[in-house]
């Protein structure tokens, strides 16, 4: 396999600048909600754009490459925008645009407090995020990732009440934690290998190990990046964190800081240990061990959640180890499912989460027992919803089907029954979880008769977009932006050169 | 004057200490800006040695025209030089800060209080740049003496505090000298590098093991290590806000850099690893007061004080890299050095504007009015705190990156999670405060908001209600810990690793 060409590129640094530069611009403007407003939404879509100009290079297995400088002798902070970072950040950056316009009708239709810190902090995390995404090496890697950890800090204590503050205290210590054990990781993959870049198929080359130091520092990283990646039993910050205010938990704890999470476990598998490495020391039966309990056990968990956030939030637990269990199986087929996953699962529990958020701005309502008779007050807000927890359990032609698809295909190609059979079960689960809510909305007539109204547009029009994207990804998934010729071409660099 | 470089720095400060109090018998501002100048001086003058040894290597400059090892010898070296720096620099900003606070806290005293502290700094210039034992003794003390004076004009308790502070005090200078007598009467010498080339030629002599544990006992006294801490948590509580963010960033600082000096560049790696385990002993002891002090830290209900075990915990990271002795230890233990004097000095410059502002810093009584009193102080605050936990891009990360990486390479696991969990306690206390901060509504109505002197007062400028003698300083401080982080690796590679022990 020829190692794809690398080309150097101020544009990674650019896409991950613009919103931190945005930053400042919107704290300065903290009286003028139209001028913050207007920072916001034009970083998200030059952000959005800067990313979409390196789609071609990734599609033809260019990287582009930034370098800052060296942050401890040799070890630079490093950027590349190799074909699975594009692939994150291309979905990350572009539903921000439309959490952005989502974010301002549902912060003027509750009149939030604190408005400018949100919208920076929230500009903080894209950029965070972004970077996690084309982070070159490890180090680069858990610098972005922390910087993120704690950018999101004030998104989850928004609120100021008592569960918010807990709620925060509980995000940071398992983040925190986290973040220790994989700067721990980083450190002795450092001593180990003698080097942090990521390298598709593994780092550490012919490095020898002590025993048990392959399992031990697999273990770490898998901490590490479990936590965000919610693997249980590491998961329970995150059904806490959805006392954030709506658009944090779309975006935030749907997309990007959970994402991070499982981008890191793809990461630390594909790039970091690599198959031969996984295969070898029966890494990939532990950690698909660990993604088939947790998706089994989230689903179940999920129909305990009388709040709808919570049960969403449940949903994303089970669903963020599809992608692990993708990952775990290590097979073509299963990490194209696995990739895929992350931009089907991110454009429908959006739109689950954004149903759910503007249904608390017009109704005030979060429970689930609540819901009798919205679809009929909410048509266009349900019939999203609808269609996004139809995808989520797995049915065609919405794109969740497509993804679990992909990864039944691949259990079978890893010569593997029993993933198949979880995918199969946890599909039902989630239709039977998400089908009450549906039932209850459309077909219960409502104790007291809502008055019908829909959110405001800002808040309508963006999980219209997401759910005809669902649709249209579901439809066709190289549509637009090449999702699944960047994910082949990722799971191939994975295994040895089959699609590079 | 360019032979003069290493002699200049110290000799400016004693000049101005010693002409403080004719200087400004008529009107005591003038103590304040002779104190700035002298401390503007040394910041330049040790700028320009670093720039100096960075081109052109050391610089050695002999008092009286005596060549060692007869007469004393001052050395500048990359690591002397960059601790100069460091120490002055921090110093600077911390004088210029105490302009706004030191008239309310030590009314009428201003005179004392800056030649104290020029003393104070002429001591720990000396300390750093000479090359002779008994000359390092003769500044210990002039240092050790104006930090006494420094924290027993403080409040009530600060007299006693500084008494058990001089009782120890005292005790560490005198081991340190009973120390450099035995090596004396071994090696015939007192210049260091003299005595670095005699003492590979005596052997197995139990003098100078003596020697090494006797220096080694008395610097940890003054350095705070665990379990010789026991007067630092007073001393740094009840002195005045300014003494304490002079001494806490740089007294035990100097310390840690004499016993790195000494052991690694007098004794020997070699010697002190192996003949006799003095790092091993240091680098547990250490491990043990990180989590000590930690702990401690979370305790606390007074901020002096939490920042007082905070600093016996950070103390603790310095020894552990010296422990370490290895390359990547002992560059995690001098970017240390730099690092927590940055770190504490900026969190010790809030704690002050707290006391000026409310009257007091206890967090129980931190409320979210503080965020909008303080801004700036908070944001500041905000980022020394994320450094101290460790978080990317701040200077503490590195120390910690750098310390773990010691830590794996020496394959000790304990070190490793020491590490890494006191990063965590240092997480509980400090996010304890900024919650309080940024969140804990005020209790009730505080009708006494405008009963503050200063509320109202320069409202709608960029600072706030805060003045800019006591905001530009903290903001400055904390800030630069970002750039220290994001550049760390040139102060790594130009500064720490030019001089690494020889032997490691």
């Amino acid at each position: 396999m020829t190692p794809p060409e690398i080309y150097s590129s101020t544009i990674p640094f650019y896409a991950v600048m613009v919103s931190l530069v945005a930053m400042p611009l919107i704290l300065l403007s903290s009286r003028h909600a139209v001028l913050r407003e207007f920072w916001t939404l034009a970083a998200s879509v030059v952000k959005f754009s800067l990313v979409c100009l390196l789609l071609p290079g990734a599609l033809a297995g260019r990287v582009a490459g930034f370098t800052f400088w060296e942050i401890s002798p040799g070890i630079s902070l490093a950027l590349k925008a190799d074909a699975f970072g594009v692939f994150f950040a291309l979905i990350a950056s572009g539903l921000w645009i439309l959490t952005s316009v989502y974010s301002i009708g549902y912060v003027r239709g509750l009149k939030e407090r604190k408005q400018t810190r949100y919208f920076a902090c929230f500009a903080v995390c894209l950029s965070a995020t972004i970077g996690v995404a084309f982070a070159a090496n490890l180090l680069t890697f858990v610098f972005f990732y922390e910087i993120l950890t704690i950018a999101t800090y004030p998104l989850v204590i928004h609120k100021e009440t008592k569960i918010a503050v807990s709620a925060g205290r509980k995000y940071l210590v398992y983040t925190l934690t986290a973040g220790v054990l994989l700067i721990a990781a980083t450190a002795w993959t450092y001593r180990l290998a003698g080097t942090l870049d990521f390298r598709p198929g593994g780092l550490f080359g012919d490095a020898s190990f002590p025993p048990g130091a392959v399992t031990a520092l697999f273990l770490l990283f898998l901490a590490g990046v479990g936590v965000k990646a919610a693997v249980m039993p590491l998961h329970s910050w995150l059904p806490a964190a959805m006392a954030a205010p709506t658009p944090v938990s779309a975006l935030l704890h749907a997309v990007a800081v959970v994402k991070s999470g499982v981008f890191g476990v793809v990461r630390v598998v594909g790039f970091v240990f690599g198959p031969a490495l996984m295969h070898r020391f029966g890494l990939n039966i532990l950690l698909a061990t660990v993604a088939g309990v947790t998706i089994l056990l989230a689903s179940l968990l999920a129909y305990r959640q009388d709040n709808l956030k919570h049960r969403l939030a449940y949903s994303t637990v089970g669903h963020l180890s599809y992608i692990v269990l993708g990952a775990a199986l290590l097979s073509p087929a299963s990490l194209v499912g696995g990739l895929l996953h992350i931009a089907n699962h991110a454009t429908m529990k959006i739109t689950l989460f954004f149903c759910a958020g503007a249904i608390y701005v017009t109704h005030h309502k979060e429970k689930i027992s609540e819901l009798d008779g919205i679809g009929r007050a909410m048509p266009w807000t349900m019939g999203a919803f609808t269609v996004a927890a139809i995808g989520l359990a797995g049915i065609p032609p919405v794109n969740g089907f497509i993804s679990k698809w992909q990864l039944g295909l691949g259990s079978l190609q890893a010569g593997e029954l029993l993933p198949l059979a979880v995918l199969v079960v946890s599909g039902l689960l989630n239709a039977g979880y998400f089908a009450p809510v549906i039932f209850r909305a459309f077909m219960k007539p409502p104790a007291v008769p809502h008055e019908r109204g829909e959110a405001s547009y800002a808040m309508v029009i963006p999980l219209l977009v997401t759910a005809l994207l669902s649709l249209l990804l579901g439809l066709d998934p190289d549509l637009f932006f090449h999702f699944h010729r960047l994910a082949v071409g990722v799971s191939g660099s994975i295994l040895g050169g089959i699609g590079q | 004057m360019v032979n003069n470089a290493p002699a200049l720095v110290p000799l400016l400060l004693l000049a101005t200490a010693i002409s403080i109090p004719v200087l400004a018998i008529r009107k005591a501002k003038v103590a304040f800006f002779a104190t700035m100048l002298a401390s503007f001086g040394s910041v330049i003058l040790s700028s320009y040695n670093v720039f100096r040894v960075w081109r052109n290597g050391p610089l050695s400059y002999h008092f009286g025209g005596w060549l060692p090892p007869i007469g004393i010898e001052y050395v500048l070296d990359p690591l002397s030089s960059f601790v100069a720096l460091a120490v002055n620099g921090i110093a600077f900003f911390v004088l210029w800060h105490s302009g706004g606070v030191q008239e309310r806290e030590l009314p009428g005293k201003s005179v004392p209080y800056y030649a104290l502290t020029l003393l104070f700094l002429c001591g720990a210039n000396g300390m750093i740049v000479t090359g002779d034992l008994f000359n390092l003794y003769v500044f210990l003390e002039i240092f050790s003496l104006a930090a006494y004076g420094l924290i027993g004009i403080g409040e009530k308790q600060a007299p006693v505090a500084s008494f058990r502070y001089l009782i120890m005090g005292t005790v560490g200078g005198s081991f340190y000298l009973l120390g450099i007598g035995y090596l004396y009467i071994v090696t015939g010498s007192l210049n260091m590098a003299d005595v670095r080339n005699i003492l590979p030629h005596v052997p197995g002599n139990p003098a100078v093991a003596t020697a090494l544990s006797l220096i080694v006992i008395g610097m940890g006294i003054k350095m705070a290590v665990f379990p010789l801490h026991g007067w630092l948590p007073d001393a740094y509580t009840y002195a005045p806000s300014t003494s304490s963010a002079l001494v806490a960033p740089i007294g035990t600082k100097i310390a840690a850099y004499a016993v790195i000096r000494i052991l690694f560049f007098v004794f020997g790696v070699d010697f002190v690893s192996r003949t006799l385990p003095v790092t091993d002993v240091i680098a547990w002891l250490s491990a043990i007061g990180i989590l000590y002090g930690s702990v401690m830290a979370l305790a606390q209900n007074e901020m002096k004080r939490m920042l007082a075990y905070s600093s016996i915990a950070q103390i603790g990271y310095i020894g552990l890299g010296i422990g370490l002795a290895n390359p990547l230890g002992y560059i995690g233990a001098v970017l240390h050095i730099l690092n927590h004097a940055f770190m504490k000095g900026a969190l010790f410059l809030v704690a002050a504007n707290l006391r000026k502002k409310t009257g007091q810093s206890d967090i129980s009584m931190l409320d979210a009015t503080l965020r909008k009193k303080l801004p700036w102080t908070m944001a500041a605050f905000t980022v020394a705190a994320l450094s101290m936990i460790g978080i990317p891009p701040t200077a503490g990360f590195f120390s910690k990156w750098y310390l773990a990486l010691g830590a794996i390479d020496r394959g000790n696991w304990v070190f490793l999670a020491v590490i890494l969990v006191s990063s965590l306690l240092n997480a509980a206390y400090f996010f304890r405060i900024l919650e309080k901060v940024y969140l804990a509504p005020p209790p009730g109505q505080t009708a006494g908001e405008d009963s503050h002197p200063e509320a109202g007062k320069g409202r709608g400028s960029l600072a706030g209600e805060e003045e800019y003698c006591l905001m530009i300083p903290v903001v400055v401080v904390s800030f630069s810990l970002l750039l220290i982080g994001l550049w760390n690796a040139n102060i790594v590679r130009e500064v720490i690793q030019r001089i690494l022990p020889p032997g490691m």
